[in-house]
């Protein structure tokens, strides 16, 4: 079945946007130029108490990488969306993201006043920016995946940054099991060692998915993710479970 | 990294046992040692910290992970905020290291990882949550429960990619000890889990201690 495309659109490198997610759709992330990173953090718009929980999604998982099969869970045990397609097969959740002192510490400072819209921004503010449109702010703040990049660690947990890790053409695919609140910069990782800002751009497209067959790999990749799922239900029935009325 | 202590605990100015379970909620000041201490082994302590003059600066795991380029915490691990800002400093530890990616036990995160009729069992952020609501003197509520890190716990993460709940490599007696290096809340739930090892399925008491 071909999904349709129902908006797209690039961020460039450096920049940030937040949109709603309708349960059904699908979000296509595609890495333009190589080496991209995309900050990202979930909430639910109903119940922004409800947010992206990686430690959740980790150790229900049992997984220390993002990739297809994985599903993306909030703090109360339902999931926001799952990785139903990844050509990159990592990425990262324990990076967070740069701010302002560390934008300036890497890579020295542009100011709005001296270059208009390509001054450095970072993932901190970019954040804050977006929640602040909903009414949210740094209380709000959780840890953030960053797509596309890959931070490896050793048997001894020291980490190391793998620059260029995502290539051009690479993409990561959402199906949304939730209505959610995504928000999403392009600011660099904070590990990212090159010597200027880098500045990569990110495709988005959001598409209406497929159905979700009884075989689906997302599903049945763990058990935990059938409970998950059943969660889910739950909520949608709103049957049984904390939530929000609409 | 195994340091001892130089601190004697009848020199302590605090001490109390945390009964397995239960939370423990209290500010420290700028300059004291707080120790945590393993009474009979194999327990976690899930805690997070907080600026005590403005609480939405708190503890970030992924900027303390990121800035001392390793997952796990021990002597010499600067505790930093959301902020940037180092918080604590672990300097002492008889255990090894600890845990600060495998986030807290919850109602809802236990009907995901072992069933949903499990879903009333005892949980570290249901102890959070009593915590909040019967002290609103430090003006923190869910909003403010973040990602923890988990004393004693022992979550191998390995270069594939794979993260476990292990055995814990805690022992009775063992501790580990931090400077506050600002006024900080401090906030325990002394983990109530009985689905996995996190705790060797038997949750103990602990003890802190405040040195000026």
């Amino acid at each position: 079945m071909k999904e349709s495309v129902l908006y797209q659109d690039t961020l460039p490198g450096g920049r940030h946007w937040s949109f709603m997610m309708r349960k059904g759709h699908q979000l296509r992330l595609t890495d333009v130029n190589g080496g991209a990173n995309a900050g990202m953090l979930l909430y639910n718009p109903l119940m922004p108490l409800e947010r992206i929980n990686l430690p959740d999604t980790l150790k229900c998982q049992h997984t220390f990488k993002l990739t297809a099969g994985h599903c993306l869970y909030s703090d109360m045990g339902r999931i926001f969306c799952a990785i139903t397609e990844d050509s990159v097969g990592w990425h990262d959740p324990v990076g967070g993201t740069c701010n302002r002192a560390l934008v300036e510490r890497k890579w020295g400072k542009k100011t709005f006043q001296e270059a208009r819209n390509d001054y450095y921004r970072n993932g901190v503010d970019s954040f804050l920016i977006n929640l602040a449109k909903v009414g949210l702010g740094k209380k709000d703040l959780a840890a953030n995946i960053n797509w596309f990049s890959k931070v490896a660690p050793d048997a001894a947990g020291n980490l190391s940054f793998v620059p260029s890790h995502s290539k051009a053409g690479d993409s990561v695919c959402l199906r949304f099991e939730m209505d959610t609140l995504v928000i999403l910069h392009t600011c660099p990782h904070p590990m990212n060692p090159a010597k200027e800002y880098p500045q990569a751009p990110i495709h988005y497209q959001i598409e209406e998915a497929a159905q979700m067959s009884a075989n689906d790999l997302c599903l049945n990749s763990r058990p935990e993710n059938g409970r998950g799922y059943q969660n889910n239900d739950l909520y949608h029935q709103r049957c049984g479970v904390p939530g929000h009325d609409h | 990294m195994i340091i001892e202590s130089v601190r004697r605990s009848e020199d302590a100015c605090f001490r109390e046992v945390v009964k397995a379970g239960d939370y423990w909620l209290q500010s420290i000041k700028n300059g004291q040692t707080l120790r945590i201490l393993d009474l009979e082994g194999n327990q976690a302590a899930d805690t997070l910290f907080y600026n005590a003059n403005d609480v939405a600066e708190r503890y970030s795991a992924m900027d303390t992970i990121r800035e001392q380029g390793n997952l796990y915490l021990t002597v010499g691990s600067k505790l930093l905020s959301s902020l940037g800002n180092e918080m604590l400093e672990i300097v002492a530890d008889t255990c090894g290291r600890h845990d600060t990616l495998g986030g807290a036990c919850a109602t809802e995160s236990n009907t995901v990882r072992y069933a949903l009729e499990k879903k009333c069992m005892h949980a570290c952020r249901d102890s959070w949550m009593l915590a909040v609501a019967e002290h609103p003197e430090f003006g923190l509520t869910k909003r403010d429960i973040t990602h923890n890190i988990n004393f004693f716990m022992n979550v191998p993460v390995t270069p594939e990619g794979e993260l476990s709940f292990a055995d814990g490599i805690s022992a009775p007696g063992k501790y580990v000890e931090l400077v506050a290096r600002m006024d900080v809340i401090v906030l325990v739930s002394n983990c109530p889990q009985l689905n996995n090892p996190c705790n060797a399925y038997n949750p103990t008491p602990i003890e802190l201690l405040i040195w000026d």
